[in-house]
């Protein structure tokens, strides 16, 4: 008996029986569209958390101000602006892992341009802010060390205070008024998108540390050269954690800490709390996954408990196969492809509605989803596998039946 | 003269029961010729069943020898024993053993999905013998849709389409009222007419009076083995009173 007349044999008695057939294809179906949305949910969140890793930079360090101690009370970090210009600038020029080393003073105002206004923050930097950053300026150009030396009057605007003032016609050479300061559109940033704290990115401005100082956030900051953080991009294949190191040496060398002085200054690597943070959705996307693997296994067993009560009802059928020349290898296979093509079919419904669920989750839900085609196979392939590994047991049954004994099974 | 079909020689078959060892069979020597009817006898327990498995190659005696078509059985293995079940012999059941749900044509058919028939070649042959035992009008129908005689009767043509040398029938009229046994006996012996052997196990003496020969079993032995005046089916239909409906 060749193959296809298995599968015909074998078709038939499914459809024969298509209600129990149905209900045994439901725990695969289930199994398997659970395995798929699950898999696609932990890999929407893994997604989501390298895309911020990318959206922040890679390599980044950031160096904040350290506590003020004020008789006794430390104060949190940030409380004394203890970090400058000029150390990014020794930072940038003497250590060799660091690519770009960025000085940034915080800021937040009401922009104005003609007759719209728009409350957002903005940055004083340097060019290398937009270095580390990976940031590319979409239209126009960004700011240079000569505007930084004269204070230009000039800024970079985010996509987002972009619509909001000048709604879909272009920015650039236009005036905004920051904290009533005219200032000169000169470039639109690239679409950044939201950051891990679902904060937009893209609402922000950006202009020259010293006009910032000096013309911007005003008197009390004109004369000092301090700054709330500093951005360091490390250089491509260093090691973070010595760049880490020699940072804080230079720093402590500056600020002249004597040994045993704790540091005035907090260095934060951003990449290694994201990289936490990617390594847990790795595990929440396994756990999601194994989840989702009992209920197919469960599913298996459900066709294990069919094709047994099925092999015991139709033992007079077996006989009757052997009867008119079946051999015993013909059962097996037999009833062997109905349980294949069970879980086959419910394997291929099963990831047809875990597609849709995907997506239904990812609409509903809001949640990012990711459909892998790894995934679809392993789960499809899975089902298969599950099929001949509890269906092996009852086709065997069937098939060491003996033929006088199946016939006369009452 | 020709071989025998059917020789058996000092046949033997035990069963195990716990630590007894029962006897079914205790030594049966027949030789049965292509072209007979033969009717197989006995009560129950005689060893007549044992006998009919035997013959149709659905089990292995513990000893003895059967030969047919000049073939040593009893040595074969399963696989081999289920080809000459294939090819050979065919059988009819006293409860039809029909696949529910499935066509006349299709229960038909089954013996050739295992032959390795091509798919084409299969209806037809199918629809041949359907028409043979005068269900050309049912192949359609499933079991469920058919009368018992008609039933058995599809049983019968499925028994037929492998072109087999030997049909064994178990109580084939076991399950059907006298007026379709006749019939069926009828169709079997028309087709015993076409040269077809057959051997029926029943424990009816009207069944068996149809049958060129009666071989008795007591107690796992041949008790009588005789010729016997077969009454022709068709004759004897023509005396039964007729029917207003006719269940065929």
């Amino acid at each position: 008996m060749n193959f296809l007349a298995t599968l015909q044999v074998a078709l038939n008695a499914l459809r024969v029986n298509k209600l129990r057939s149905a209900l045994t294809m439901l725990g695969i179906i289930i199994g398997v569209g659970a395995v798929i949305v699950m898999i696609a949910v932990g890999q929407g969140a893994q997604a989501r958390v390298e895309e911020q890793i990318r959206g922040l930079g890679a390599n980044i360090i950031m160096v904040l101000s350290g506590s003020a101690l004020s008789g006794g009370a430390r104060g949190g970090s940030g409380s004394q602006q203890t970090i400058t210009e000029d150390d990014a600038y020794a930072l940038g020029k003497e250590i060799d892992e660091i690519q770009g080393a960025a000085p940034s003073l915080r800021g937040t105002g009401q922009v104005v341009a003609g007759n719209a206004n728009w409350s957002t923050s903005f940055y004083g930097t340097t060019p290398d802010y937009l270095v580390v950053r990976e940031w590319q300026v979409a239209e126009g150009r960004g700011f240079e060390t000569s505007d930084i030396n004269s204070a230009a009057k000039v800024v970079l605007i985010g996509q987002t205070v972009a619509k909001n003032l000048f709604g879909d016609s272009s920015p650039l050479d236009q005036v905004i008024r920051v904290r009533k300061v005219p200032l000169t559109v000169i470039g639109m940033l690239d679409k950044k998108g939201q950051n891990m704290m679902g904060q937009d990115q893209d609402d922000v401005l950006l202009m020259p540390i010293s006009t910032a100082r000096k013309r911007v956030l005003g008197a009390t900051q004109a004369k000092s050269r301090n700054v709330g953080s500093i951005m360091v991009k490390v250089r491509e294949g260093a090691d973070m954690g010595e760049a880490e190191q020699h940072m804080r040496e230079l720093l402590r060398q500056r600020h002249r800490l004597q040994t045993g002085q704790d540091d005035d200054f907090y260095v934060r690597n951003l990449s290694e709390i994201l990289e936490a943070q990617e390594a847990s959705s790795k595990v929440l996307a396994l756990l999601l996954a194994a989840v989702a693997s009992v209920s197919l296994l469960v599913g298996g067993i459900g066709i294990m408990n069919i094709m047994l009560v099925s092999v015991t009802e139709r033992t007079r059928e077996i006989g009757l196969r052997m009867a008119v020349g079946a051999r015993s290898q013909d059962i097996l296979t037999q009833f062997l492809v109905e349980a294949v093509t069970l879980s086959l079919i419910g394997g291929l419904i099963g990831l047809l509605l875990g597609v849709g669920g995907s997506f239904l989750v990812g609409e509903l839900a809001g949640w990012r989803t990711e459909l892998s085609v790894t995934a679809i196979f392993l789960a499809v392939g899975f089902a298969a596998i599950v099929g001949i590994f509890f269906g092996f047991y009852p086709a065997r049954k069937a098939s060491r039946l003996l033929p006088i004994e199946a016939l006369r099974y009452e | 003269m020709s071989a025998p079909l059917i020789r058996t020689v000092s046949l033997v078959k035990e069963y195990r029961m716990g630590t007894n060892v029962v006897a079914a069979l205790g030594g049966v020597s027949v030789d049965i010729d292509a072209g007979e009817f033969v009717a197989v006898m006995g009560p129950s327990g005689s060893g007549k069943s044992t006998f009919m498995n035997l013959l149709g190659c659905l089990d292995h005696p513990t000893s003895g020898e059967y030969w047919f078509g000049g073939q040593e059985i009893s040595q074969l293995s399963g696989d081999e024993l289920a080809a000459v079940r294939n090819r050979k012999i065919g059988f009819v059941f006293q409860h039809f053993n029909l696949l529910p749900r499935t066509a006349a044509i299709d229960n038909v058919a089954l013996p050739l999905l295992y032959s390795g028939v091509p798919v084409a070649e299969r209806h037809g042959r199918a629809e041949k013998r359907l028409a043979q035992v005068g269900l050309a009008e049912r192949v359609d129908h499933h079991p469920a849709q058919l009368s018992g005689g008609q039933q058995q009767r599809v049983a019968i043509a499925r028994a037929l389409v492998n072109d087999p040398m030997l049909v064994l029938a178990d109580e084939p009229t076991g399950a059907l009222d006298s007026r379709t046994s006749i019939e069926i006996m009828l169709l079997l012996q028309k087709l015993n007419r076409e040269g077809i052997t057959i051997v029926v196990v029943t424990h009816e003496y009207d069944v068996a009076n149809f049958a060129g020969r009666v071989i008795t079993f007591r107690d796992g032995r041949v008790q009588a083995d005789r010729a016997n005046a077969a009454k022709d089916a068709a004759t004897e239909l023509a005396k039964l009173p007729p029917l207003s409906v006719n269940a065929t």
